[in-house]
């Protein structure tokens, strides 16, 4: 594979990953504080949409998708899913430093796991060319 | 019982808006230009899609469905529990995408599904 495709690549998968956990902590800081509890009617969605914490978190909610659409235009789904879910890990440290969340030993030992899948299919090629060997 | 309900709803659109995404995404074929103007060229295109414009539905489905299930549980929960779709797209992307899933991948997935599970405990 070409190095400019690798480097294009690890450039957005950690884009993707940055933005998606940053937007998730954004949000659940921000339905958490001072959004208001959010009930079945549209209307209390729509209030918490328009606080302060939670727009900055769908901001970056948006910068994912829009990255994670344009890694998609040339990297498989089952490169991009295994290697943007180190998001996950990120995610879990983001809940513990930010959000006081408990992190048991079982999570440290999933957070290794996840690690482990993402640096194997991150060594192989994001996209498959018939004819050639990851 | 709430909590399960909406990780349901949130890992049945996921995976219906990361199918048609990358379906959709790959006929499209790779994006080179990252300019401004190429950018808004690109958007622009891609948002007359229609499964696009559907996958940005499922999508919506899934982002509220996740925010009031942060509401009832730990974000170290809620994250990890959704991608239970992992495992369930990976069989997909290889019977309807004909994606070439190699021993790397699966043992890839096998190993973040399970790393997820633990999180999830």
């Amino acid at each position: 594979m070409k190095p400019r495709l690798r480097w294009k690549t690890r450039a957005f998968a950690g884009i993707v990953i940055v933005s998606n956990a940053a937007g998730n902590v954004l949000l659940t800081w921000g339905l958490r504080h001072g959004a208001g509890e959010l009930t079945a009617s549209p209307l209390s969605f729509i209030g918490a949409i328009f606080s302060p914490w939670v727009s900055l978190g769908i901001c970056l909610l948006i910068a994912w998708l829009i990255s994670r659409m344009f890694l998609m235009s040339w990297a498989d789904l089952t490169y991009v899913l295994p290697v943007t879910a180190f998001g996950y890990v990120l995610n879990a440290l983001l809940g513990l430093l930010f959000l006081g969340e408990n992190v048991t030993p079982a999570r440290w030992a999933g957070t290794l796991l996840i690690m482990a899948g993402v640096v194997l299919v991150g060594l192989g090629n994001p996209v498959h060319i018939p004819g050639e060997s990851a | 019982m709430k909590a399960w309900l909406l990780l349901a709803m949130i890992v049945a659109a996921t995976v219906t808006a990361d199918l048609l995404q990358s379906h959709e995404m790959k006929r499209h074929g790779e994006i080179h230009d990252f300019r401004p103007s190429g950018l808004r060229r690109v958007l622009a295109t891609l948002a007359r899609k229609q499964n696009l414009i559907l996958a940005v539905g499922c999508m919506a489905v899934s982002f509220f469905a996740f925010m009031a299930l942060v509401q009832v549980a730990d974000l170290s929960f809620a994250v990890p529990a959704s991608a239970g779709s992992l495992v369930i797209e990976t069989v997909l992307a290889r019977l309807v995408l004909k994606e070439h899933v190699d021993w790397r991948r699966w043992t890839g997935a096998a190993l973040v599904a399970c790393g997820v599970w633990l999180l999830a405990l």
